[in-house]
């Protein structure tokens, strides 16, 4: 099981690192064996920062991570290759996760000497074809050539093999459907359907609704750093709760049913947080006591959670 | 599909570029000069060997000095000069350059911030002063200190320029996944992130092989190059101090006048023509 | 009829070969109509857009007409297309709203790009405030600099310019690709409205986001591989498609509130065929599971009932 406790990420901006930026806000949440965990947010939210610290591509500001009983926080150089044996991650530009001037089999061929450098060649290519197989992919069509050669869905695919032939616990999706056609998509995410049932934990990052829908079991909304609502996602998109929930759910749009009539919110560029719960600028509800008052987290159903004034206190 | 290797792609445009094909002849005719020159001639450029301030004839085919000296020899030996220092300090310029650039693009925060300060430093000292420093206690000098000199001088902007690509490449997903791969630092920066720039990084030595020729022949003409070697610079200053200016020798500096700006500038222009090469953006169909 | 195309081609050069990216498409677009076109990438979709207004290297016009308001729209020459652009015709291309120079304050801008077609700022002035307000954009806006914009007032602004001289067509692409939900909603019921109020009369929407098109379009044109597949209302496409295509297109779309548990989504196995030496017949025939040999025929753009036309044999061989 991997688990966030109270992560934070602090950026010092401005003149001489005078001012903070907080793109990440004491957010907590778990991801169990064999589960799917989405992180829904649009841009701004923190969901990559999280991401990132999760792969610890980025420093953790405050607060902890644990794999199992391992506190992956501060671990060095060493342990951090242990970790990356059990933890990986894809991101969301396939063309960009290469490096264009060689191979694409490059990726195994790193994973080799980094880690299984005593494993013999042929063995290797035995485990290499076994996970682009596993993937849905044929080996003759994709071993063996130029990143540009192949198609966003394939090597999407491909940095899923990759992921899986170092045996991992848990997979970090960023983003990894959003720069495919439709049509290519589902393949994708069917794979991760699948991985899932073979014991693997999926954090799916995403800012797409229908998306987390489909395929999570558990969803976190953020927004701008802080936890707004979370649990099954059955119980959020029947049952939404926080204000932004309900904004997000209504915006969408949908196949099955148009967009209501109501005035459509603008927004102005964001101003910094001042204090206080982090939506009240944009929020239709927010009262007086929110501009100083930063809600927690609060269980409102079994394995439903929100972080608003409206549903504390009893 | 079928799809040309990317080396193809390069050469198709290398060899239809105008700028790096006449860039290049020019190069080349002089380089050849260089390693044919010597043997063409039965001197040293320092002989006496006829009589003084002779125009080019059949016999001293780039005229004689004031002194006799055989003009030809001396700008064969003078282009050797040149080219050496233009190697030795040019090539030390664009590797301190990289290693600067490098680290401070890849490590960020105060490492770079560090360097940034000592780049900037570098960069404000007053190089002539330093260099006549250096005149006054060395007095006999070779073409190795003064490639070093400008080797160690002239490589802030290289370093400036690989930090910022360095940057921006290394934001880049597969610079992440590299990392995610266990690969140490220094592993990813020369097996990730150079190979990425390798047109970028001929680009800069080109640039700094031109500049350290014109440094170069600029510190020499005004006497503060080596002593101990004959460069195209060193030739131009001996002109005009034995007054070829006011008495017409034009063989004596004309040739390697010429011989400078061609060669810095087709260097400059090959250098234009390669960043059409590499860069699809530049091409015009 | 406000837009008709006829037969357009439009091909690009490359080192390898021309691409066929548009192969003799023809359609028309009526007044006051807000036509979607959707279609993956590679299918031809942003070069129609582009082709109609800015027709230039790497693009190469091969043949085809297009006429606006039953004027000949001569995008070939892209000199002639000057007295066109922005009166007429206009675009809101892709990224336009990171396109803005960021030293320059947005009234500023307006002006330039005014007075480079001969339209004198000051006297528009008064439209372009109200047209400000249609969008809820305050004033000040004209004042400031583009990065004091959010994402979705830029792209309102850059909607805005676009349309100040009420252009017959607006060719709006991707435009809301890079916004937040809610200001993608925002910008959206703005292209309704300015249909609504006839300051545009028609519009060509471009997007890859079909529900975005569901909301706001009131028909669809589906593109593939550089041809034309589908062509019916909005509800049409979506409820009864008549293309494979379509039809997988559609189908693989998720609904909010659909699990995978509760009904497996299918894709279109394969990729869209290259086109720089299409194959000859239908385009679509390797990933369809319907194929059959009349398909090694290329098949005609046609309308097989009211205001809905296809490309596939299947449909034109008399099935319903």
């Amino acid at each position: 099981m991997l688990r966030l406790e109270k992560v934070s990420k602090v950026y010092k901006v401005g003149t001489f690192g005078g001012k903070e930026l907080h793109a990440v806000n004491e957010v907590s949440f778990d991801i169990k064996d064999g589960e799917i965990v989405s992180l829904i947010g649009e841009s701004g939210s923190g969901k990559s920062t999280i991401g990132k610290m999760i792969l610890r591509l980025l420093s953790i500001s405050s607060g902890r991570i644990w794999l199992d009983d391992l506190d992956i926080t501060t671990i060095g150089k060493g342990e951090l290759k242990v970790y990356y044996r059990k933890v990986q991650g894809v991101f969301q530009d396939p063309f960009s996760s290469y490096n264009p001037i060689f191979k694409s089999d490059r990726i195994f061929e790193i994973l080799h000497s980094e880690f299984y450098p005593e494993m013999k060649e042929d063995e290797w290519r035995g485990k290499v074809i076994t996970a682009i197989e596993s993937v849905g992919l044929h080996p003759d069509s994709v071993l063996n050539k130029y990143p540009h050669q192949l198609s966003g869905g394939q090597l999407q695919r491909f940095l899923i093999a990759r992921a899986l032939l170092l045996d991992i616990q848990v997979l970090v999706a960023d983003e990894i459907i959003s720069m495919l056609d439709a049509s290519t998509r589902i393949e994708v995410l069917d794979l991760l359907a699948d991985l899932k049932y073979r014991g693997l934990s999926i954090l799916f990052i995403t800012h797409d609704l229908s998306l987390a829908n489909y395929i999570s079991d558990q969803a976190v909304i953020l927004y701008r750093g802080y936890v707004a609502e979370m649990g099954a996602t059955g119980k959020i998109f029947e049952n939404p709760l926080h204000p932004y929930t309900k904004m997000l759910l209504a915006s969408v749009p949908r196949l099955d049913k148009k967009w209501e009539k109501a005035q459509a919110e603008l927004s102005a560029t964001q101003p910094a947080s001042t204090g206080g719960c982090v939506y009240k600028d944009r929020c239709p509800v927010a009262e007086k006591l929110c501009a100083s008052y930063t809600p927690k987290l609060t269980e409102i159903q079994d394995d439903h959670y929100v972080a608003c004034i409206h549903y504390e206190g009893g | 599909m079928k799809t040309p290797k990317k080396k193809n792609e390069f050469l198709y445009f290398a060899l239809g570029n105008n700028k790096l094909k006449i860039g290049l002849v020019i190069l080349l005719f002089f380089i050849t000069l260089t390693f044919i020159g010597p043997l063409l001639t039965d001197y040293e450029p320092l002989d006496y060997i006829g009589p003084a301030a002779v125009p080019p004839s059949s016999e001293y085919w780039f005229g004689t000095t004031t002194f006799g000296q055989d003009v030809f020899t001396q700008f064969v030996y003078g282009l050797k000069a040149s080219f050496l220092v233009g190697i030795i300090g040019g090539g030390l310029g664009t590797l301190i350059g990289i290693l600067v650039g490098f680290t401070a693009g890849y490590r960020g925060g105060i490492v770079d911030e560090i360097l940034n300060m000592f780049t900037n430093i570098v960069l404000v000292i007053p190089t002539l002063a330093v260099l006549l420093i250096i005149v006054a206690y060395l007095e006999v000098r070779g073409l190795l200190i003064e490639s070093i000199f400008i080797g160690c001088t002239t490589w802030p902007w290289a370093a400036r320029a690989i930090r910022a690509q360095t940057f921006s490449l290394r934001t880049r997903e597969f610079v992440d996944l590299a990392r995610l791969s266990g690969m140490r630092s220094l592993k990813v920066i020369f097996g990730e992130i150079a190979p990425n720039m390798m047109s970028y990084l001929l680009l800069v030595f080109i640039l700094q092989f031109g500049g350290a020729v014109l440094i170069a022949a600029t510190l020499d003409f005004i006497g503060l190059g080596p002593t101990e070697a004959m460069s195209l610079g060193l030739m131009m200053n001996n002109a005009v101090l034995w007054g070829a200016l006011i008495l017409g020798i034009w063989w004596w500096f004309i040739p390697p006048g010429i011989a400078i700006t061609a060669i810095v500038g087709s260097l400059y222009v090959m250098n234009v023509g390669l960043d059409e090469v590499f860069n699809p953006k530049l091409r015009e169909m | 009829m406000s837009l008709q195309v006829e037969n357009l081609t439009v091909y690009y050069q490359t080192l390898h070969g021309d691409v066929r990216a548009l192969d003799g498409v023809t359609f028309n677009i009526d007044d006051r109509e807000i036509m979607g076109l959707a279609g993956e990438s590679g299918c031809g979709k942003t070069t129609l857009g582009h082709s109609l207004i800015f027709l230039k290297l790497p693009m190469r016009y091969v043949e085809g007409r297009v006429l606006l308001d039953q004027e000949n729209l001569p995008v070939w020459d892209m000199d002639r297309m000057n007295d066109f652009r922005f009166r007429d015709i206009s675009i809101v291309p892709q990224y336009a709203m990171n396109a803005m120079n960021p030293t320059r304050k947005i009234g500023r801008m307006a002006a330039e790009l005014l007075e480079s077609r001969d339209v004198s700022y000051k006297n528009k002035l008064t439209e372009l405030k109200r047209r400000l307000d249609l969008v809820k954009l305050s004033h000040d806006v004209l004042d400031m600099y583009p990065i004091e914009l959010s994402g979705g007032m830029k792209q309102r602004m850059v909607m805005v310019l676009s349309t100040l001289l009420d252009p017959s067509l607006l060719i709006a692409d991707e435009i809301t690709s890079a916004l937040d939900v809610a200001s993608q909603k925002a910008v959206a019921e703005m292209l309704v409205e300015f249909r609504d109020r006839e300051i545009v009369k028609s519009m060509i929407v471009i997007t890859h986001d079909i529900s975005i098109l569901y909301q706001i379009a009131d028909s669809i044109l589906v593109m593939y591989a550089g041809k034309l597949a589908e062509k019916a209302s909005t509800d049409v496409i979506i409820k009864s498609p008549r293309h494979p295509y379509t039809q997988l297109l559609i189908s693989s779309l998720p609904e909010v509130g659909v699990r995978y548990t509760d009904k497996r989504l299918l894709g279109i196995p394969g990729n869209p065929p290259p086109l720089i030496n299409p194959p000859s017949g239908c385009r679509f025939k390797e990933r369809c599971p319907f194929a059959f040999e009349k398909c090694s025929e290329e098949p005609p753009f046609i309308e097989v009932a009211r205001g809905h036309s296809v490309a596939c044999w299947k449909e034109l061989e008399g099935d319903a």
